[in-house]
């Protein structure tokens, strides 16, 4: 069966038009989506990500195993576009770079960083 | 104190709220109580139990696994007896976590400046020339970042040491820099963020003395910063080497700078920063302008321009090599320069300035002030660069 990814964009500044009252309901309405998807079966993974301020860019300068250059903040370039996204368990964010700066994407172009939300205590 | 209280807490917030809280408590009893025998355990003891009381109010309101698993790491930590190495250690982690690479470097020097140096926000913020506000949210950001992105509090591997030290080195760099070139106004009033940048390469050598490069940038603050009282007159006009009077240097740093630098060869491990701080020294031991050892200076930034090829790099070995061979040597490594990096660099256009007027070609030469003169970012650079084009104007 073919798969696909699903990839949600939107505003997501802490002043963007949404209110607080209706942020509780769009939540919810995610719950509801992934309540409904999961039963269906055809859900295989997803993740919240957290804002692109906690966001660190890695490129490795000079080809593969070459000098691992991070940045703050998220990848801003137009030509280049989303290619794909692995999930990364790992210790803290040194670890997580550690391992992104093995994906060759990083040094044929940009690897994004982001954390994921964490609801497991919530 | 602060750096072992995020050790236990794991929280930058945290420890400065249960630190700030501590010394609260301190101003109200030790009046009346007096003053104990060791300050400094009695306040760590106090931030101590401020942080347990918060982390365990917290775990009670939200049931979490993971704050209840901190609070029983905390109330563990807290058994133990506090060592200077221990100590030590926290504050190396600290300084590697406000310096991580994954921080914008204005994010890194703000954060440095604050809990590694213990300025104010609103003292920040004056001399970096912002609002309050504006300082504020940079730091709050930064401290978010570390929490949300899990920027690990620990001391690199020694594999790691030498990327990551850089990071460290260029917040202290930037701070110097900062403090000798404001962005607008006049110069004097920002010698405090010289003098913090050298507490804070005083500190790193301190907490890493094998690494030779954290030497090499104290001695090149030291050696910079001996020139404090001769860089501007006292009309806080700018004064360059040449015209600098030598006998308000510093010589007791100078010194010192030396004595750091030569230990730090004995290593054998050079790079830019030990290179910089060579250079610095050897125009602080030359007694006069003409003295100066150009050729041996011109030959340092060779190296330096051999492994590090940036264009500040490159135009100062103009510099040199113009006063060691001659102005038209100099113009000829000048015109090899990329355009496009150095172009809207008043120093370059300076520089090119300087070399064409000692030609003759003073004609040329007014063009290059002129254009050094739209890029000059403060001033009294501008003011200099005025007087400088005037001159050849009659």
């Amino acid at each position: 069966m073919p798969r696909y990814a699903a990839l949600i964009y939107g505003d997501l500044a802490d002043d963007s038009p949404i209110g607080a009252a209706s942020r509780a309901e769009i939540h919810q309405e995610y719950f509801d989506f992934g309540d409904r998807a999961g039963a269906a079966g055809v859900l295989s993974g997803g993740a919240a990500l957290q804002p692109p301020s906690a966001a660190t860019t890695v490129r490795v300068r000079g080809g593969k195993g070459g000098e691992v250059v991070t940045t703050d903040g998220p990848f801003a370039e137009t030509k280049e576009v989303l290619g794909g996204f692995y999930i990364i368990d790992a210790a803290d964010l040194d670890e997580a770079i550690r391992w992104a700066a093995q994906i060759p994407g990083a040094w044929l172009g940009s690897v994004e960083v982001r954390p994921v939300v964490d609801f497991s205590g919530s | 104190m602060l750096a072992t209280l995020v050790r236990l807490t794991g929280d930058i917030t945290l420890a400065e709220d249960s630190v700030q809280d501590a010394v609260v408590e301190a101003l109200h009893r030790w009046p009346v109580d007096g003053v104990p025998a060791n300050p400094g355990a009695w306040l760590t003891t106090v931030a101590r139990n401020r942080a347990l009381d918060v982390v365990r109010r917290e775990a009670k309101r939200t049931k979490k696994e993971a704050d209840a698993v901190l609070l029983d790491e905390m109330t563990t930590a807290f058994g133990e007896r506090t060592t200077d190495s221990m100590v030590r250690d926290d504050l190396l982690r600290l300084v590697f976590t406000c310096c991580h690479p994954a921080l914008a470097i204005e994010a890194r020097v703000a954060l440095a400046l604050r809990i590694l140096c213990g300025m104010s926000t609103v003292e920040i913020a004056r001399v970096f020339l912002v609002s309050d506000t504006t300082m504020g949210q940079r730091i709050s950001r930064a401290k978010k970042k570390i929490a949300t992105a899990h920027i690990p509090y620990r001391v690199p591997a020694d594999h790691e040491l030498p990327d990551r030290v850089a990071s460290v080195l260029v917040v202290v760099q930037a701070i110097v820099t900062a403090g000798h070139h404001a962005p607008e106004g006049r110069l004097d009033g920002r010698i405090d963020l010289a003098e913090e940048a050298i507490r804070l390469a005083r500190l790193l050598h301190d907490l890493m003395p094998d690494e030779p490069e954290c030497a090499g940038m104290l001695a090149l603050a030291l050696a910079t910063h001996a020139r404090r009282d001769a860089r501007l007159d006292d009309d806080g006009e700018l004064v360059l080497l040449p015209a600098q009077d030598r006998g308000r240097w510093r010589l007791d740093e100078i010194a010192e700078a030396e004595t750091v630098l030569d230990a730090a060869m004995h290593r054998r491990r050079a790079g830019p920063y030990q290179l910089q701080a060579a250079i610095a020294i050897l125009h602080d031991l030359a007694r006069t302008y003409e003295e100066t050892d150009w050729p041996q200076i011109a030959a340092l930034y060779g190296v330096l321009e051999a492994h590090w090829p940036t264009p500040v790099v490159r135009v100062n070995r103009v510099v040199a090599v113009a006063e060691a061979d001659g102005a038209d040597a100099g113009l000829r490594l000048l015109d090899e320069l990329d355009a496009a990096e150095v172009s809207s660099w008043h120093l370059y256009w300076s520089t090119r300035g300087e070399l064409l007027s000692r030609t003759g070609r003073r004609a040329e030469a007014r063009d290059a002030f002129d254009r050094a003169l739209e890029c000059a970012p403060n001033d009294s650079d501008r003011r200099f660069l005025e007087r400088r084009r005037d001159e050849l104007s009659r």
